[in-house]
């Protein structure tokens, strides 16, 4: 059998391409690696090279031919224990399609449409059992009792980044894990935060269970490339080999007076990516309930905290496992008249524009949205049908934001039910400020979003 | 004075906080009474693999490297065919040249128990764990038989059953990854280390240095392996490294190096044999230095302008490590006809792969939806 030589497709995007100077000629005796002909793509002139080796029986596209498509036979090659007359005598007409042509022809033209598959009616919080003693716990509090219980019922649990251990924590949320757990489990890294998250996530792809702290996400910037490359696709990637059960964590969002760079909101950028869990808690309670659900999580996970409540103190339910679904969203307030969607800070002011509202007259509904993905569409819906107007309110910038994403599902699945326009109140779109009045003139508080919710509401 | 007094400085830093300093092996005499023990620790393995460089190998073990590289060669070059009709696409590179490196190394480890992480070059290290290269290259072709299923594709490839952990598409992210394995390998106390590949172009990539600090602080079992294959991507080391010796890049960070020729599968096997040793005995990471070449561009797109033909031919001519291993097994008085067979054999092996890929199905549409998260949420 004479070894046909075919067009090759030698970029990503080259369909066809000009055969610029044959370097061998017929009868020629070519080995492996010796260059057959001078191909222009449609980037660059490359070396055609034999793989086989053998005697060049018949050329059967001319050199200068252009337009030359993808898989022709443009010649012939006698291989061992051939005879070069044999193959010129059964050389095809020129004219013949090219294999690859009539190969693109039996294809269909359109791959089928794939079916989405519908998403599980999601699971409400456990009831909690009447009787149950509240105790008040700060959030700082919820998070370091979720991890200690956690690593208390699994072994694979550890913890590592910047000052987690000897020094406590630079917000004092690990406080008391070292004395408990020690350094094999409590790791305190250099700072290093590419270097770090990318060692967590190839723990996990070990078979770990890391709680990888950034001591705030605006550092992570440092590390995301592990965040979405590594942890977010590698089990996509891998056809679903590989697990990467990590955990990153830490406080996100503006603080005080710290300036642009130490304040800004993550939660759009992860919220975007497929293969990630985003996890976005407001009180102690679900700081808590969602924090061991997300160290049991075998996806990878992004837990954005709020440095401005880690102080504040909710009651918390004091069971042995007070785990919390993710993927759930959380009516915080019942309302009739407007619904207020929000997630972490946010929330305080939204409830604080509540009890605003409800003075004048207006009941509104408040959803904490606690996981931002996947999201809660359901619950929005739901309270949109029965409120028939919305408020997005969010303690980050307006542009490719959470109240982005929640105005088009308002829109694409719940136009019939609105009444008004879907509004968001978000931060200013500037860069955080230092000075404090500008400071304050930047963020959103709950005044914008009474006035935004009476805006709906046509009370204004 | 000064040195005395900065080299007991970055003692009392390394201890580590987790655990007492592994007990190095006592240090036999250095060969320049001068250097200090400093100095001894980081060239102690390259001294030692000075005075023995090549594996003494059986003929059979001989065979069998000749036959796992040759495999890797066939394999690779049938991959090219295909690219070439369209049926690989996207990014495709390819290790020919590259073979006694993945072959040498990987066959000093124990399968299954220690990790292997690499970058987006990564046919040559499947195939020298013996994955079949029949699901190897219907991932290239994008198939549902695919090792990954046909999501991955020729840069995105993984085994956990071999502990071959990918397959990295981002320069450089497979190191900080791979000390994360040999982090779960300490913790876990399995016994096991990673090897971490490389290229001397991802040696630049700032994420490596923040690992060698980590790797040595913790006295991580891992072994970084750079495949200087002379070129990143269309820039030659001299270009682009103010330390073209990359061996010596973790000395800042107290890890030992070992410069190895990587063209020959004995003296990389040797190597290997005594850098496990090494890491295994709990002292901590090695850096390894695999000089190579890649016969081939960059990827299947690449003109390769930047370097002359005659030095590709040059290289293949003098250092190919397949006809290296070839001469020997032919002075070791292997039959040449056994040779030829051993050949064929490989050639039909690399055929049937290629059928299969060409042959099997795509993946169903509805796997576009699988695999994106573990749980139902």
């Amino acid at each position: 059998m004479a070894i046909e030589l075919k067009m090759p497709a030698l970029s990503p995007t080259m369909e066809e391409g000009t055969l610029a100077k044959w370097m061998v000629k017929e009868g020629d005796t070519v080995s492996a690696g010796d260059v057959l002909a001078e191909i222009e793509t449609d980037k660059a002139t490359m070396e055609f090279e034999s793989i086989d080796e053998g005697v060049v029986g018949k050329i059967l596209v001319e050199e200068g031919a252009e337009n030359v498509a993808v898989g022709t036979v443009i010649a012939l090659l006698a291989g061992e224990d051939e005879d070069v007359s044999d193959v010129q005598a059964s050389a095809p007409a020129k004219d013949e399609e090219p294999a690859a042509a009539e190969e693109a022809e039996t294809q269909p033209a359109v791959a089928a449409a794939a079916e989405k598959p519908a998403s599980k009616p999601r699971a409400s919080d456990p009831e909690i059992p009447e009787g149950t003693n509240m105790a008040n716990l700060t959030v700082r509090e919820a998070l370091r009792d979720a991890m200690a219980e956690e690593m208390r019922l699994d072994p694979r649990v550890f913890v590592m980044g910047e000052e987690v251990a000897e020094y406590q924590g630079a917000y004092k949320v690990t406080q008391g894990l070292l004395e408990e757990f020690g350094p094999k489990r409590v790791i305190d890294t250099p700072i290093t935060e590419y270097g770090f998250a990318g060692i967590g996530t190839g723990a996990a792809m070990g078979g770990l269970r890391p709680v990888v702290e950034f001591m705030t996400f605006n550092f992570a910037m440092q590390a995301i490339d592990h965040l979405i490359n590594s942890a977010a696709k590698t089990n996509y990637m891998s056809g679903g080999q590989m697990r990467c059960p990590v955990v990153f964590r830490g406080p996100n969002g503006a603080a005080s007076r710290v300036g642009a760079q130490h304040s800004q909101n993550y939660a759009p950028w992860y919220a975007s990516v497929p293969g990630l869990i985003v996890i976005a808690p407001y009180d102690s309670s679900d700081a808590k309930g969602l924090l061991k659900a997300a160290i049991r999580c075998e996806d990878p996970v992004i837990f954005l905290e709020n440095e401005l409540v880690y102080g504040n103190s909710f009651e918390v339910a004091q069971l042995d496992d007070h785990v919390l679904p993710i993927g759930k969203a959380r009516i915080v307030r019942e309302g009739a008249d407007v619904t207020i969607v929000s997630y972490s800070i946010g929330v305080k002011f939204a409830l604080e524009a509540a009890e605003k509202l409800a003075e004048e007259g207006i009941d509104a509904e408040v959803i904490d949205l606690r996981t931002l993905r996947p999201l809660d569409t359901e619950t929005v819906l739901e309270s949109l049908a029965k409120t028939n107007r919305v408020v997005v309110a969010e303690e980050g910038w307006p542009v490719c934001s959470i109240a982005s994403e929640i105005i088009s599902v308002c829109m694409e699945q719940g136009f019939d039910h609105l009444d008004a326009p879907v509004t968001r109140v978000c931060n200013e779109d500037v860069p955080l400020p230092y000075a404090a009045n500008l400071e304050k003139l930047a963020l959103i508080d709950a005044p914008r979003i009474v006035a935004a919710a009476k805006k709906v509401c046509y009370k204004d | 004075m000064a040195r005395a007094s900065s080299s007991s400085t970055s003692k009392s830093k390394r201890a580590p906080a987790k655990k007492p300093a592994a007990k190095k092996p006592a240090a036999k005499k250095p060969t320049n009474p001068a250097a200090t023990d400093e100095d001894f620790e980081l060239r102690s393995l390259h001294e030692r693999f000075e005075k023995s460089k090549r594996f003494d190998a059986s003929e059979e073990e001989l065979l069998t490297f000749y036959e796992k590289m040759l495999l890797i060669r066939r394999f690779e070059e049938k991959a090219g065919q295909l690219y070439g009709l369209g049926l690989i696409g996207g990014f495709c590179h390819l290790y020919i040249g590259q073979e006694a490196v993945a072959v040498g190394l990987q066959s000093a480890l124990e399968e299954g128990k220690d990790s292997v992480i690499t970058g987006y070059r990564d046919h040559g290290h499947m195939l020298a764990y013996g994955i079949d290269p029949k699901i190897i290259m219907a991932e290239l072709t994008g198939r549902e038989a695919g090792i990954s299923r046909g999501k991955g594709g020729s840069m995105h490839m993984f085994s956990t059953e071999h502990a071959f952990y990918g397959g990295h598409g981002i320069v450089g992210a497979q190191v900080p990854l791979g000390a994360g394995l040999a982090f779960a390998h300490q913790y876990n106390e399995d016994g096991g280390l990673c090897m971490a590949y490389f290229g001397d172009g991802a040696a630049n990539q700032g994420q490596v240095y923040e690992t060698f600090n980590m790797a040595a602080l913790w006295n991580l079992p891992i072994i970084f392996v750079v495949e200087n294959n002379q070129y990143a991507m269309g820039t030659s080391v001299k270009r682009s490294s103010a330390e073209t010796e990359f061996y010596r890049r973790g000395t800042a960070f107290r890890i030992p190096g070992m410069d190895v020729n990587g063209m020959d599968v004995l003296e990389v096997h040797q190597a290997a044999k005594i850098a496990v040793e090494h890491v295994r005995g709990g002292n901590g990471p090695v850096l390894m230095e695999l000089n190579t070449y890649r016969y081939r561009g960059h990827s299947m797109s690449d003109p390769a302008k930047y370097r002359t033909r005659e030095e590709v031919q040059g290289v293949r001519e003098k250092s190919d490590p397949i006809e290296l291993a070839k001469a020997e097994l032919i002075k070791l008085g292997v039959d040449e006809e056994k040779l030829k067979e051993i050949d064929k054999s490989i050639r039909s092996a690399v055929g049937e792969a290629a059928e299969f890929a060409e042959s099997s199905p795509e993946p169903e549409p509805s796997e576009l939806y699988t695999d994106v998260l573990v749980g139902d949420y």
